[in-house]
């Protein structure tokens, strides 16, 4: 006979108290009311309704949850919401921009993608491309075989990694033999 | 004309992507939604004794747990539980009883207001299980390997031919012989996207179900069937889908759960999977394969033999193709084939990329290249000596088979000729380089399909079927042979999928989409055009009174004479003339079964690949790929190159990374995260080269094209092992190839 | 994941407190391991300390000519710090070997530290495990054990500490300063970490209430002479199966004077055996020398099966990883 119980007797069962977690997100600024076991991906996939940042595993393993929290590119999967209290955060959605004539300017990155045809199924694109503007802030890829390294924290079950490589160098005019 | 086809334009689908508006299935947030999460099994066999949920349901949110105790009746029968992809068998019942048949099986689904509250309640259940001794190892219990059960599958899945001429007297005398055995480790599909299921409970208990899956109709089957639901009352849909690789050709059983607590509820519920749950479903199985290989002095192949013995689960034969190719790539008269199947305590095996093809041709391709070595003769010219024209198995010609060619483009852009055959004989510094090569092959299908085309009054043309896009193209080269067909610019043309409402459409797999679909696509538009035609002659003043059908092109948005293109009407003027309406056709291709059986009908593959092996350290690294594609007709080049350069990086991932490992004991995968399942990053992957050779079929579906989704991966792991060899002089006959197999 | 409770404190005092004071109390920091443990059940802190805001967030000279870590610099501003990388290479290679750059942006040098292992049979709280379960047995011993350690293992736990950064800063003899309601104190690389005994459930020696300030690294940081070498199952974003940091001093002539070599990847904590590196010490740099020396490291190495490559993989990468500091061989 084996019993799985995962909690020990000890830990009492209760909900936690959610409080006001204000984040600046794609330039604006929203309010939620959360507890503090929502992570920042589930904030914003499931209360702000920012679906372009994707699920792939949870766990920090995958890369497919990348977004940019003050410039830099991070795994939202593993951080809590409310850790981020006052942070500014870019999405997928926040990368294009629209001119004062209402039309919409991608990113470099965004349009590069596109030309290369660095995806199949979509689901890491976000995270590939977010992950892409954080490697050129981060300003250390000189080659080819530097974006190799710093990209691979974004799995692409696809296998689209040549043509991401392509869109990404492109656009960093790096020397696609480098 | 065609304007498109064969021209590299992006994918119609791209903003959507490289944007964030593409939504996956978890991703249709309505009001009122509830989370489910599943509670997989502890144990490998036997059963729960008892389940303690009384936690968990005093917490505020908890709406409530479904368990195999308090489920509501369902469909009795086997049968409604089999979806178009199920084998021979009783097909897997989530809830169903207190039996546990594997490791991590759903034994209950907690639906709360938050997926925080469900994922915390679901920590609270304790569950008492009574464990029986299970069975898991294939290779423990290969005594028990037996014949598959036969049924409605193995129609595209057919079982070996019987043994022809006489091996075992052939092999004997053969001069020059082999035997290898050769093992593959279970596999995980792994898309990114993990399996989800958003149920929306509409009015008067109609569902609309955003499901993960590979053919929105077979989803809608499922949920009829078990439910007891008329087809009307559930649409599924599926704009895109997040990878699947064959493992959404199934309805997996957070669909099951979904439906089952909306309908109980009455409210729209989420299932999502975990990535560990991930492990818990279909899998490429686990396989033992022995090749004996016989030839004569000068290198002809006179005897083959290829066994496989393989896995399934305790309820359902899952077969897959494994030997049939070595009778299909090789001429020898005296062949014996043969596929057993070993069912262990593990959930049934499920389709996955090229499923069977890279299993066998691996295991083929090794083997001919160690029959090559033997022999002295140069592993490329080996083949081209045992070049067959036929299908042996069928004994059929094959419609078109440029493998020749692509023997010979893919060895001059490798630059095969400057080898040197000995092994270890070639050396970058204090690394190892290897130059290896194999061959692939795999079906070209069609499928019946059914589609619909609309010339809507703004002139702009919508096209339609119930298939999917699993990051395939599906919705650009559907676009595009729409728009070639009807002489429309792609911006003017819409093509829907992954939509119950839609024309019926098979499930996407078997890479028979383009050919399947886009016959069909072809066929509404060329019915369309018809229609449209009889329209125009209509028209008051219509130059085309005394024209006939035959005599016209449809070319920049008209209708032109062929002879004199000024005599033309525009399509919207054709439109206009409608009364307001759209013009509508709706269409069912079907293949031409007649002239399709009198051929063998294959895509094939030649794949050279260069590795560099730390001698030292054992560690392994690909820095060059060649693969030459006889895929027919490429109808976009730029889709169909990803799909192939995608083939080859699960080939490398195969070739050196993938493997599901069980402990035994427990009869529990216990590498089941993104951690420690490795799949290729984008470190692994080096230059990757594609080389598509001109092939003309007039026999494969009226557009020629074969399709490529299987092909790009096929060739591939017995070429990194065949250079794995030349490198460093060792035969790995396990995948994957891991550094501590080379140390 | 379990209910809990939060707190952002501003000041060290009041987070120490705020930990000592609670049940079932965690710091949090990156959260990289700490969440993902938690998704699994297999940690269920009842409240979580956010240390962000405290001032550790600095890298600092210190008068002994080191330099000193604050805990909340991330681990990638550690390893692309201007200091780091000129002073201490070894320790940037070390920390950007590991994870992926996302990770590293998020996850601290305190926090680090503070790891758990990848051990399969810890992460799933339906198998037996005498770490995250005490007396629940040992699922890998006699399981499936490719990642586990082979040296200084125990009967009741043979998990390794998957760490890249830790065998850098081991190699370094860094030391972490540790501060709690008691005061502060210092605690050497070589016992901060431990071996598992019987009582693997504790990773280190750092008291109940007890805050990581910094990590100090003593002047010397073998800047002309270092190697770190990872081994794994592909060629980036996956743990070590083992690795190896190596930090050599070698004079005009030829003649090592001084020899660091740590293990990751084969044991409970960074694998050390300074008496083997004294061989080094008067002689030059030579293939065979390193053979003798990476045989005298590993002796006593056991396998369990799965992972039994590992004895003969860590003497070979030992014997590599010398040649690379000691430019013998190239580094590809």
């Amino acid at each position: 006979m084996q019993s799985t119980s995962i909690l020990s007797a000890e830990v009492t069962v209760a909900l936690p108290e959610k409080s006001l977690v204000t984040l600046t997100i794609n330039g604006e600024k929203k309010q939620l009311e959360l507890a503090p076991w929502t992570t920042l991906l589930d904030a914003l996939r499931e209360y702000l309704d920012l679906t372009g940042t994707k699920k792939g595993c949870d766990h920090g393993q995958c890369g497919a949850c990348t977004v940019l929290v003050d410039g830099k590119r991070i795994n939202s999967c593993l951080t809590l919401a409310v850790m981020k209290e006052g942070a500014s955060i870019t999405t997928i959605e926040g990368l294009a921009t629209v001119d004062e004539n209402a039309t919409v300017q991608l990113h470099p990155l965004q349009d590069a993608f596109i030309q290369h045809d660095a995806y199949q199924c979509g689901y890491c694109t976000p995270g590939q491309i977010c992950s892409a503007v954080g490697l050129m802030n981060e300003g250390r890829a000189k080659t080819t075989d530097d974006i190799r390294e710093l990209m691979s924290g974004n799995i692409c079950r696809c296998g689209a990694y040549p043509h991401i490589v392509d869109a990404i160098s492109e656009v960093m005019q790096i020397d696609k033999n480098s | 004309m065609t304007q498109y086809i064969g021209k590299p334009i992006n994918r119609v689908d791209g903003l959507d992507k490289v944007t964030g508006k593409a939504r996956y299935a978890a991703e249709f947030n309505v009001p009122e939604l509830a989370y489910g999460v599943v509670i997989s099994s502890a144990i490998t066999k036997g059963k729960i004794v008892r389940i303690d949920a009384s936690d968990a349901l005093s917490l505020e949110g908890v709406l409530q747990v479904f368990t195999h105790e308090n489920r509501p009746k369902l469909a009795w029968f086997d049968l409604s539980y089999k979806d178009q992809d199920a084998p021979p068998g009783s097909p897997f019942r989530p809830l169903h009883d207190e039996k546990i048949k594997y490791s991590g099986q759903p034994v209950a689904l907690v639906v709360a207001e938050t997926y925080e509250v469900a994922r915390y309640a679901a920590s609270l259940i304790q569950i008492e299980y009574e464990e029986e001794e299970h069975e898991t190892s294939l290779e423990a219990n290969k005594d028990r390997a037996r014949k598959p059960k036969s049924g409605l599958a193995s129609a595209l899945k057919p079982p070996p031919p019987k043994p022809r001429g006489d091996f075992e007297e052939v092999f004997n005398a053969a001069p020059v012989r082999t035997i290898s055995r050769y093992v593959h480790s279970v596999e995980h599909h792994n898309p990114m996207e993990m399996f989800a299921t958003t149920v929306v409970y509409e009015k008067k208990g109609k569902l609309t179900i955003y499901d993960k899956t590979q053919g929105a109709p077979n989803s809608q089957l499922y949920v009829s069937q078990v439910f007891n639901i008329p087809f009307r009352d559930v649409r599924v849909i599926s704009p895109y889908v997040g990878g699947a690789f064959g493992s959404a050709l199934r309805p997996q059983y957070q669909l099951f759960l979904a439906v089952l607590a909306a309908r109980e509820l009455k409210r729209s519920v989420r299932v999502s999977l975990t990535r560990q749950q991930m492990f818990t479903f279909g899998h490429r199985p686990a396989t033992n394969q022995t090749i004996a290989l016989g030839a004569n002095a000068d290198g002809e192949m006179t005897a083959m033999y290829h066994e496989a013995i393989s896995e399934t689960s305790r309820f359902e034969d899952y077969t897959e193709v494994v030997v049939n190719w070595s009778g299909m790539l090789y001429p020898p008269e005296n062949v014996i084939l043969d596929y057993k199947l070993v069912p262990l305590d593990v959930y049934t095996p499920l389709d996955m990329r090229a499923p069977g093809g890279v299993t066998g041709v691996s295991a083929l391709e090794c083997a001919v290249d160690e029959l090559a070595y033997k022999l002295g003769i140069d592993p490329l010219e080996f083949r081209l000596k045992n070049y067959t024209e036929r299908d042996m198995n069928e004994d059929l010609p094959y419609s078109s088979k440029e493998l020749r060619e692509c023997f010979r483009q893919g060895a001059e852009r490798f630059g095969w000729a400057k080898r040197n055959p000995e092994p270890r004989s070639m050396r970058n510094g204090s690394n190892l380089i290897g130059w290896g090569m194999a061959t692939g092959i795999w079906d070209a299908m069609q499928m019946p399909a059914r589609a619909e085309a609309v010339l809507m009054v703004n002139g702009k043309l919508r096209v339609s079927s119930a298939t999917a896009d699993i990051g395939t193209g599906t919705y650009t080269v559907m676009t595009q042979i729409a728009a070639d067909t009807l002489g429309m610019p792609v911006e003017d043309v819409l093509f829907k999928l992954g939509d119950t409402e839609l024309p019926l459409a098979p499930i996407q797999g078997g890479s028979w989409t383009v050919a399947t679909v886009g016959s069909a696509v072809k066929a509404v538009c060329e019915d369309l055009g018809k229609t449209l035609f009889k329209l125009a002659k209509k028209l008051p003043g219509s130059p085309f009174s005394k024209v006939d059908y035959q005599d016209v092109v449809f070319l920049d948005k008209s209708i032109q004479l062929k002879a004199d293109s000024a005599l033309r009407v525009s399509l919207q003027d054709v439109v206009d003339s409608n009364g307001g309406r759209a013009v509508r056709e709706t269409s069912t291709s079907l293949p031409n079964m007649l002239q399709q059986r009198k051929y063998a009908r294959s895509v094939h593959s030649a794949v050279f690949a260069e590795v560099q092996i730390d001698e030292e350290l054992g560690t392994v690294k690909v820095t060059r790929l060649v693969s030459a594609i006889a895929g027919g007709r490429i109808i976009n080049p730029k889709t169909a190159r990803s799909q192939i350069i995608g083939g080859m990086v699960w080939g490398i991932s195969k070739a050196l990374e993938e493997e599901s490992v069980m402990d035994h004991q427990v009869g529990r995968f216990m590498n089941h995260s993104l951690a420690e399942y490795h799949v290729a990053v984008n470190a692994d992957i080096h230059e990757l080269d594609v080389v598509f050779v001109e092939e003309d079929d007039t026999i494969v579906n009226p557009l020629g094209a074969k399709g490529l989704g299987e092909i790009g991966i096929v060739g591939v792991p017995a070429a990194i092992s065949n250079a794995v060899f030349h490198a460093t002089g060792k035969r790995i006959r396990e995948l994957p190839i891991t550094l501590d197999k080379l140390l | 994941m379990n209910s809990f409770s939060y707190v952002r404190p501003d000041e060290i005092d009041v987070a120490i407190d705020d930990l000592s004071v609670h049940h079932a109390a965690k710091f949090i920091a990156g959260g990289t391991n700490l969440l993902d443990l938690m998704k699994e059940n297999v940690e269920r802190p009842a409240r979580l300390v956010d240390i962000n805001r405290l001032p550790l967030q600095t890298i600092d000279d210190t008068a002994e000519g080191g330099l000193r870590l604050g805990a909340l610099v991330t681990n990638a501003d550690t390893a692309y710090n201007e200091q780091v990388e000129k002073r201490y290479p070894l320790l940037s290679q070390a920390i950007l070997a590991g994870a992926s750059p996302q990770l590293r942006n998020m996850a601290t040098n305190g926090g680090n530290l503070f790891q758990r292992t990848r051990c399969y049979y810890f992460y799933d709280t339906d198998m037996p495990c005498n770490k995250r379960k005490p007396g629940s047995g040992c699922g890998a011993i006699n399981g499936y054990n490719r990642i586990h350690a082979i040296l200084g293992t125990s009967d009741s736990c043979i998990a390794t500490h998957p760490s890249d950064m830790c065998v850098a800063l081991r190699a370094l003899d860094a030391v972490v300063h540790v501060s709690g309601r008691l005061g502060e104190r210092t605690i050497p690389m070589a016992d901060f970490h431990r071996l598992p005994g019987n009582t693997p459930q504790y990773d280190n020696t750092v008291q109940p209430g007890e805050l990581v300030t910094a990590i100090e690294l003593p002047a010397k940081g073998f800047a002309d002479h270092y190697a770190y070498l990872k081994l794994r199952d592909r060629a980036s974003y996956a743990f070590a199966l083992v690795s190896v940091a190596v930090g050599l001093d070698i004079n005009n002539d030829g003649t090592i004077t001084e020899a660091r070599i740590a293990l990751g990847g084969v044991a409970h904590k960074p694998w050390r055996r300074p008496e083997s590196e004294e061989q080094l010490v008067g002689q030059s740099a030579s293939k065979e020398v390193f053979q003798l020396v990476a045989d005298s490291i590993i002796d006593g190495a056991k396998g369990y099966g799965h992972n039994t490559f590992k004895v003969e993989l860590a003497r070979r990468a030992i014997v590599r990883a010398l040649m690379q500091a000691s430019k013998l061989e190239k580094i590809s």
